[in-house]
């Protein structure tokens, strides 16, 4: 486990080392970027929708049966940007784009793909991984801050619509207005690209570690996924603990 | 034929006691052999001998456990002697980039060290695919080819590199006669147009003597020997002759 985490860090740091050459790579940025917001847009607006959802079906009644009912789009609204807008977004990225980015670094490296890029004097950090950072630390920040105004819009929608909390939109957006401040949001947005970049260099790494065949593609998949979310949960925690001390 | 004034200066290549184990097996036991500029060497052994590992050794994908490989007197592993000479390896499976097109791949090197304008990388594409008869191809994509095809391009992503060291790790091998003919005769006219030193790994005896300046004979791990292609053909150690001379039963087993 050691070795792995030395190794993730070194290709982290070669990857910051590689940041000059953006402008060259802009091309494959642009495909990646492009890849990861067009399979992933609808996604997250039907999460965000439905997440946001749930927690006002779960909470508002509640609340508002103990004379809380003013306070219900404030605490959706800061739960979403706060919480569960980058964490269930980085998971659904860690799911979707992490897998892919494994799976296809892997299934190169398994098929001699980036051995011949050696040959060719052509670093397989500039050419495979650094496209693949850019376009994850740019794509899921603009997902979560997408994210979060839909979820708005699904809690309030929840909270009109179902009977038993019975809150206008008006009244929820004006107590969401009332909680949350563009701090909060950017809270979200700064933990996502926190994220983004952990999703990122564990997918390209453990794709790069790759060797054997098929099946090893496959193991390589899994622990990608299972990797990022682990790590994302856990980061989630200590960012969390470090942002509520710097906004006091 | 004369050599293209513009043609980058061929190398030496000079292997010295190498050694490579993975895990308890050992692969390589201590390799010796010098190439001169220019020569056409091949090395010619049976499946598992280590040929590949060799290859892959003397274009730095590996890091011997002993011993060293010198490019024109130069560790190959030391900074920037890979930058210094050109070295391209054409893989036994081709490895051509599958999410690529053929014209692509072909591009690639030119295009990732930024060497020329795309109009130029277009034209030299279309000029390296007609050298290995695939001129029309290069929208097509890798998967759409045949072995042979893919190998041709493979050639085609070589040449491009205008390498001053041509390596070849089985050119032939899975291929049909016809177009295992036909890669030989491409390695040969490349020899003809390039004059770069090339190092062919193989177990097809017919490529290895019809292209060969000089063989070397290599079984589990070790050369037992280099010479000439009738120098071979004169060896009387007993594994050499055999995998020299083997020949498939002449009467069915009842």
């Amino acid at each position: 486990m050691f070795q792995h985490i030395g190794e993730i860090i070194t290709l982290f740091w070669r990857t910051l080392q590689a940041l000059p050459l953006c402008w060259r790579q802009r091309g494959k940025i642009a495909a990646q970027l492009f890849e990861i917001g067009n399979v992933s847009l609808m996604m997250v607006c039907i999460l965000s929708l439905f997440i946001a959802g749930v927690v006002a079906l779960q909470t508002g009644p509640v609340m508002v049966s103990h004379g809380l009912g003013s306070v219900v789009g404030g605490m959706i609204g800061l739960s979403m940007c706060k919480e569960f807008a980058p964490v269930m977004m980085s998971i659904l990225i860690a799911g979707r784009i992490g897998s892919a980015m494994a799976a296809e670094i892997g299934a190169m490296r398994v098929y001699q793909e980036i051995d011949a890029l050696h040959t060719m004097n052509i670093d397989p950090v500039h050419y495979l991984v650094l496209p693949r950072m850019v376009a994850i630390a740019l794509a899921l920040p603009a997902l979560v801050t997408f994210s979060s105004p839909v979820g708005w819009f699904g809690g309030a929608l929840v909270c009109t619509l179902n009977q038993r909390i019975g809150i206008s939109f008006d009244a929820f957006f004006h107590s969401l207005r009332d909680e949350v401040d563009p701090g909060d949001i950017f809270n979200g947005i700064f933990k996502s690209f926190i994220f983004a970049l952990a999703i990122g260099i564990i997918s390209c790494h453990q794709g790069l570690v790759t060797r054997g065949g098929p099946r090893a593609i496959g193991r390589s998949v899994t622990k990608a996924v299972v990797n990022s979310i682990v790590v994302i949960l856990i980061l989630d925690y200590f960012l969390t603990r470090i942002l509520l001390y710097v906004q006091k | 034929m004369s050599a293209n004034p513009n043609q980058l200066e061929n190398v030496s290549v000079e292997v010295s006691g190498l050694r490579k184990s993975f895990g308890k097996l050992q692969v390589l036991n201590g390799i010796n052999f010098k190439v001169n500029p220019g020569e056409i060497f091949v090395i010619m052994g049976p499946s598992g001998s280590g040929k590949s590992v060799l290859l892959r050794h003397i274009i730095g994908l590996e890091t011997p456990d002993a011993g060293q490989i010198l490019i024109q007197g130069e560790p190959v592993g030391a900074n920037g002697v890979r930058d210094k000479y050109r070295m391209a390896l054409v893989f036994q499976s081709a490895a051509l980039l599958t999410s690529l097109s053929v014209g692509e791949n072909v591009g690639l090197y030119l295009t990732e060290h930024f060497s020329k304008t795309p109009a130029e990388i277009a034209t030299i594409v279309v000029a390296k695919l007609e050298a290995v008869g695939l001129a029309g191809l290069q929208d097509r994509s890798p998967g759409e080819l045949s072995g042979g095809m893919q190998k041709r391009v493979a050639i085609a992503r070589a040449l491009v590199m205008e390498p001053q060291l041509f390596l070849f790790d089985e050119p032939t091998a899975e291929l049909d006669p016809p177009m295992a003919v036909t890669i030989d005769e491409e390695i040969l006219k490349l020899k003809n147009r390039t004059h770069a030193t090339s190092i062919i790994v193989t177990h097809d005896r017919t490529l290895a003597f019809s292209l060969a300046d000089r063989v070397a004979m290599i079984f589990d791990g070790q050369i037992v020997f280099v010479g000439t292609p009738e120098e071979v053909k004169r060896q009387t150690e007993p594994r050499i002759h055999e995998f020299i001379y083997a020949k498939m039963p002449t009467s069915k087993p009842s």
